[in-house]
């Protein structure tokens, strides 16, 4: 056991793992934390707590993800190289390590111009920081957790214990590089991957394929990601606008027509995109849990975590594995 | 070569309203290939000068001058006397010609006629790129050519970003991906297996975050030295 996380063991144990999404409010009051870690306890095995996602200011990974962890929910703390150097880096992994935290995804984090994709104001003038990428990112957490040593070469008295996480795209360009990419995070050290939402199953397993035939699946777990839509409009603007993503047009018509039957009621247009949205999702989950090589899903059912415990228990996921502590 | 932009004038004319007597001086090197600040648009931000203190009732003698280089004091040794007549240098120079000539002009201030920009080169007519940051220790061998420490907005070392899209960066559609034109072109020169290889964290202090960085020459300071002991030839300068 690396970490002895509750997702590690659950990963261990062979069952489906499921990770979820809590995103810190931009606020300084702890209860929308709180409440959101209440209703996805019991429904996923961690929770990824969002690191200033979309480049926009929030509660910070680590404090938010201490606030989870309080609540009984475990976190997977990530953390993003836009905003700290590796002396930062460290600082925050040997802390959260203290507070208790076990799991830590390493991403590279939208860029600082993002600004939730101009519907915020943000810092677009911010110092772009990215010190270290993912992949070097991936191996100071492994040196420092395996070899109890700072990237530097400095000794730790006590190695902070993360189970390693990284995000992957499988589906961006330059596509047939992908692999590559996930190659070199599982060889950094990797323990675990989530994907980048995948409703292209097709795509997805194309891809599989090539990761299965490089044995890669065997050296880390593969999460693979399901983005619970909530309307045409949001499937429509992932397809065309989200790195990485693209949706069937089947899919998109079927929340059209779940739309259009509501005719000019917008409250049931919405209620029947909803519910849609929640089956697409369950059937997604379905087939990625179904695809060789992936050892769990990670659900994003951004602002909308009400819709996890429905989702999880519809697609079978329900209750999760209790596997106490060796 | 060293891109630079010109400025607003606004922002020019708040620099240069409260003195009497000011000059233009323009470098006709890199900053002149890109149209920004060489001898003729030191000319014409002259000129717009002149009619903004027209326009506010202001007094103030305008000239404009250009010589080859900034960078280097012989180029601008000979038109020392002249530049010292002005209470203002306002340098169309990159930010390397202003740092220098303020070292080496005495009392008189040197402002910024333009905005540096990069090092960059020229696709096209009138469109200039980035291309190199000046991170003192190239790696372009292991990166087909391409630098991603100067063209991918996250300065990545080992692969692109899942923001990647149709080739384009995810900071705007109209910056290329670094990574994609490295992959594409590694797979061109059939090495892409180079980049299998995980790239360690970086030693950044040979580039900017090392403090200022200077070189030097130990072989050519000891040549030049011996040259200067030696006597001049009769009847001439070396
Ligand atoms: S690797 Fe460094 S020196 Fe080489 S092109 Fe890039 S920034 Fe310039
Ligand atoms: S999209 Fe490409 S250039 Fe832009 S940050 Fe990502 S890897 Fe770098």
């Amino acid at each position: 056991m690396k970490s002895g996380s509750n997702l590690e063991r659950v990963i261990l144990s062979g069952q489906p793992a499921v990770t979820a999404e809590l995103g810190p409010p931009m606020s300084a009051d702890p209860h929308e934390v709180i409440k959101k870690a209440n209703i996805l306890k019991g429904y996923c095995d961690a929770a990824n707590i969002t690191d200033c996602q979309t480049a926009v200011v929030r509660i910070s990974s680590i404090a938010a993800a201490v606030i989870a962890f309080q609540q009984g929910l475990e976190p997977v703390m990530q953390m993003t190289c836009r905003d700290r150097n590796r002396i930062a880096m460290q600082a925050d992994l040997l802390g959260a390590a203290a507070l208790g935290l076990r799991n830590c995804l390493c991403i590279a984090g939208d860029h600082q111009k993002f600004s939730a994709a101009g519907r915020l104001k943000g810092h677009p003038g911010a110092k772009n920081v990215y010190d270290v990428d993912t992949c070097q990112l991936v191996g100071i957490l492994k040196k420092m957790r395996d070899e109890g040593k700072q990237e530097g070469g400095d000794p730790l008295e006590v190695a902070p214990k993360f189970f390693i996480g990284a995000s992957w795209t499988p589906m961006a360009d330059p596509i047939d590089f992908r692999p590559i990419n996930l190659m070199k995070k599982v060889n950094a050290g990797a323990d675990f991957i989530q994907t980048q939402g995948i409703y292209d199953i097709a795509g997805f397993r194309s891809q599989m394929e090539t990761i299965r035939n490089m044995g890669l699946h065997e050296r880390t777990a593969i999460l693979g990601g399901i983005i619970v839509p909530k309307s045409a409009m949001m499937l429509k603007y992932m397809d065309s606008s989200v790195a990485g993503v693209s949706v069937p047009k089947p899919l998109i018509e079927r929340m059209t027509k779940a739309k259009d039957a509501a005719g000019d009621d917008k409250k049931k247009a919405k209620e029947l995109q909803e519910a849609e949205g929640i089956k697409i999702a369950v059937e997604l989950i379905q087939q990625v849990l179904e695809t060789p090589g992936v050892r769990g899903v990670h659900i994003q059912a951004i602002e909308w975590e009400s819709a996890m415990p429905g989702i999880v228990k519809a697609a079978g996921l329900y209750p999760r594995p209790n596997i106490p502590e060796a | 070569m060293i891109v630079g932009s010109q400025k607003p004038i606004d922002e020019i004319w708040d620099m240069v309203k409260d003195f009497k007597k000011v000059l233009v001086f323009g470098c006709n090197t890199c900053v002149a290939i890109c149209h920004a600040g060489g001898e003729k648009e030191a000319e014409t931000i002259a000129a717009l000068i002149r009619m903004r203190a027209a326009q506010e009732g202001k007094r103030i003698e305008v000239n404009h001058l250009g010589v080859m280089r900034h960078c280097e004091p012989e180029y601008f040794d000979p038109v020392m006397d002249e530049v010292r007549r002005y209470d203002l240098v306002l340098s169309t120079a990159c930010g390397v010609g202003v740092n220098f000539l303020s070292e080496r002009i005495g009392e008189i201030p040197v402002y910024p006629g333009i905005n540096t920009s990069f090092f960059g080169g020229v696709p096209e007519a009138g469109v200039f790129t980035e291309l190199c940051a000046g991170c003192g220790n190239c790696i372009l061998h292991l990166t087909g050519g391409i630098c991603p420490i100067a063209r991918c907005s996250k300065t990545l070392m080992n692969g692109p970003c899942g923001g990647t899209n149709k080739g384009k960066c995810e900071v705007s559609p109209d910056i290329d991906c670094a990574w994609y034109l490295i992959v594409e072109r590694m797979k061109k020169l059939g090495t892409l297996e180079k980049l299998y290889e995980i790239q360690p964290p970086r030693n950044w202090s040979t580039s900017r975050d090392g403090g200022p960085r200077r070189v030097s020459l130990e072989h050519i300071r000891a040549y030049e030295e011996k040259e200067e002991q030696k006597p001049e030839p009769a009847g001439g300068k070396k």
